[in-house]
């Protein structure tokens, strides 16, 4: 995550201007041809997607007859999309979704910072105990624990609140790994000063760590919210009020009571995803560095 | 720490930096602790706590209509999981799809990403087209392949009758052809994690090496072959063993696309432990289940960690 600043400047230096340099001096040939196979591939690979938009603006009826008819059909309409919205259950949906992917993202930024805080900062008993701890826990897989889970949330009398979405998803690993990196980068004489002003020790995480640290949590924060978005076994099993489903668990509760109004499915399906894509288109450099982070650190 | 050093001037207090090791850093065991805390409790409570529930229910005839763990069942569940049939076809199906992803996976990224790395423009383009994808919910990406492989008039049904292929019931609807269906739909869905990763990894890649190659008059394919694939061998450990890891754990896209079926035929691990769980109502049946599962992916994640100590090990030495 340390690469976050420095990628920009690395990101020109090679992929910009060096390939170009490379290319001339080894075959055009290869690189056209290689090129022209790369679009082609790309283009595939936007195919269902553009499909699901094509269809999503198709009349129901049109839909039902088949992808040809699909594809040649000359009058969108927006029909579908105005439908669904309309209905009402969809509003429901997303206020889950979002309610529950931003506070587990708020609270696994704060909680997880603050572990890594001390963990990076701070010599005190048990700190290898935890350390080990946290690294045993990069290896747990969580939707393993789908059944106690379900078990002891029954107990807590926390099904079908957002609760029982948002608590189990809070202590990301990952995330105090990311963050306790990033803070191992600061210099230490950043918070002499501050100490030398007398500041305590939330001062120093609160008013110096984590104001230098706005781009590993801009990272956490959106890697966290499109995660919670997305998960679909904890919600699945843990809400049963149609009310307070989130949006992926909504949509696959009623798939089935759609029947053949394709048009309606495929507008339901890219609704789910649309808040995802803006963010996206937000927070590109941010959604990639930080999955490359969880993937090569993880 | 104080101790340490009796002959040397009275440290004045405790936090004064003692010199050495550490630096800068202080002791301070009970403000650490509460920094702790609020993650600490979080992490007991929802990770620590159910692991131990779920190896104890492995023992017992637990179930959801009952409170409390029920009678003791010895080692029953595990037992009865090792005699059923239906266990051991929904291993083979998690095998069969980590068989049918984890190749198509690394190998179409590595290419995909080495590719996209030597285009002098459009890259956001190849990043949109191949990563997109990935951060989309699973509901969506199931829905939408569903609705593709729509038997005999869907969108994959266009070019499989070019092709002279038999649409025939439907891709998803066939017994020996469904798992593919659903690793067509993991292979679009999930190529853009790898494709970052080795994006990254070639990044890393000094440019010096391929002009010292192109200089000594290597090909691209061989630049690619003596420069690229051995720089990037760490990267592709990580890679396999994360996707082996993932799709141990799949379920979202057999739960959506076929749950299960045809029959159990795509009824992978995770669905076998939720439908006992959640419609045969046996808890301890399905504890078993989690642990054995458990304990297999947690190997493979063993060796993941092993392999990248080793491999940043040998990044800080050279």
């Amino acid at each position: 995550m340390a690469t976050i600043q420095t990628s920009p400047r690395r990101r020109t230096g090679v992929s910009g201007a060096a390939p170009a340099r490379r290319m001339k001096a080894s075959g055009p040939t290869f690189t056209r041809v290689t090129g022209i196979f790369l679009i082609v591939v790309a283009i595939l690979w936007l195919i269902p997607s553009l499909f699901a938009i094509k269809t999503s603006l198709t009349d129901n009826g049109v839909a039902a007859l088949g992808a040809q008819e699909i594809l040649t059909d000359v009058s969108p309409t927006l029909e579908s999309y105005i439908g669904l919205l309309q209905q009402g259950d969809i509003w429901n949906w997303y206020l889950s979704s979002f309610l529950t992917s931003i506070v587990t993202a708020v609270l696994t930024l704060l909680f997880a910072s603050m572990a890594a805080f001390a963990l990076s900062r701070l010599e005190f008993r048990g700190r290898a105990a935890v350390y080990l701890l946290i690294i045993i826990g990069l290896m747990i897989p969580t939707q393993v624990l789908i059944v106690p889970l379900f078990q002891e949330l029954r107990v807590l009398q926390l099904l079908n609140t957002y609760w029982a979405v948002i608590l189990p998803q809070i202590p990301s690993v990952i995330a105090v790994f990311i963050f306790k990196q990033f803070f191992d980068g600061i210099p230490k004489e950043l918070e002499d000063a501050a100490r030398v002003d007398g500041a305590g020790l939330w001062r120093i995480y609160w008013g110096v760590i984590m104001p230098l640290s706005r781009p590993v949590t801009a990272a956490v924060a959106i890697l966290t919210f499109v995660w919670t978005w997305n998960n679909l076994l904890l919600p699945l099993f843990v809400l049963s009020n149609p009310n307070l489903m989130t949006i992926p668990v909504g949509l696959a509760t009623v798939q089935g009571s759609f029947g053949l109004r394709y048009a309606d499915i495929q507008a339901g399906a890219i609704l789910a995803a649309l808040p995802l894509v803006v963010l996206y288109m937000f927070f590109q450099r941010q959604i990639v560095e930080g999955v490359t982070g969880s993937g090569l650190k993880g | 720490m104080t101790t340490m050093s009796p002959t040397a001037p009275p440290t004045p207090r405790a936090p004064a930096a003692p010199p050495g090791r550490g630096g800068k850093v202080l002791r301070r065991t009970p403000q650490a602790w509460l920094f702790l805390a609020p993650f600490a409790l979080i992490y007991l409570a929802f990770m620590v706590g159910p692991m131990i529930w779920m190896f104890v229910a492995s023992f017992f005839n637990t179930s959801t209509v009952r409170s409390g763990l029920g009678s003791f069942a010895g080692f029953d569940n595990y037992l009865e999981m090792f005699a059923r049939d239906d266990f051991w076809s929904s291993l083979w199906h998690t095998l069969q799809f980590t068989l049918y992803t984890v190749p198509p996976l690394v190998v179409l990224s590595f290419v995909l990403a080495v590719l996209t790395n030597r285009m002098s423009r459009g890259q956001w383009f190849f990043r949109l087209a191949f990563f997109l994808p990935f951060i989309l919910p699973s509901a969506t990406i199931s829905l939408i392949w569903v609705f593709i492989f729509t038997p005999a008039n869907g969108l994959w049904s266009l070019p499989a009758t070019l092709l002279g292929m038999d649409p025939g019931a439907g891709i998803l609807s066939d017994p020996s052809t469904a798992m593919i269906g659903i690793a067509i739909a993991t292979v679009w869905w999930t190529i853009g994690f790898n494709f970052v990763l080795y994006l990254a990894g070639l990044q890393e890649i000094p440019r010096e090496l391929y002009e010292a190659a192109a200089v000594d008059g290597a090909s691209p394919w061989q630049q690619i072959r003596r420069v690229t694939i051995p720089l990037l061998s760490r990267t592709t450990g990580l890679v396999i063993l994360l996707q082996i890891i993932a799709s141990l754990k799949i379920f979202d896209q057999v739960y959506l696309m076929t749950s299960g079926g045809p029959g159990i035929a795509t009824q992978v691990s995770l669905g076998l432990i939720t439908n006992t769980a959640f419609t045969d109502n046996r808890v301890g049946a399905a504890s078993a289940a989690s642990v054995l599962l458990f304990l297999i992916i947690l190997v493979i994640a063993l060796l993941q960690q092993v392999v990248s100590r080793i491999g940043s090990k040998r990044e800080e030495a050279s």
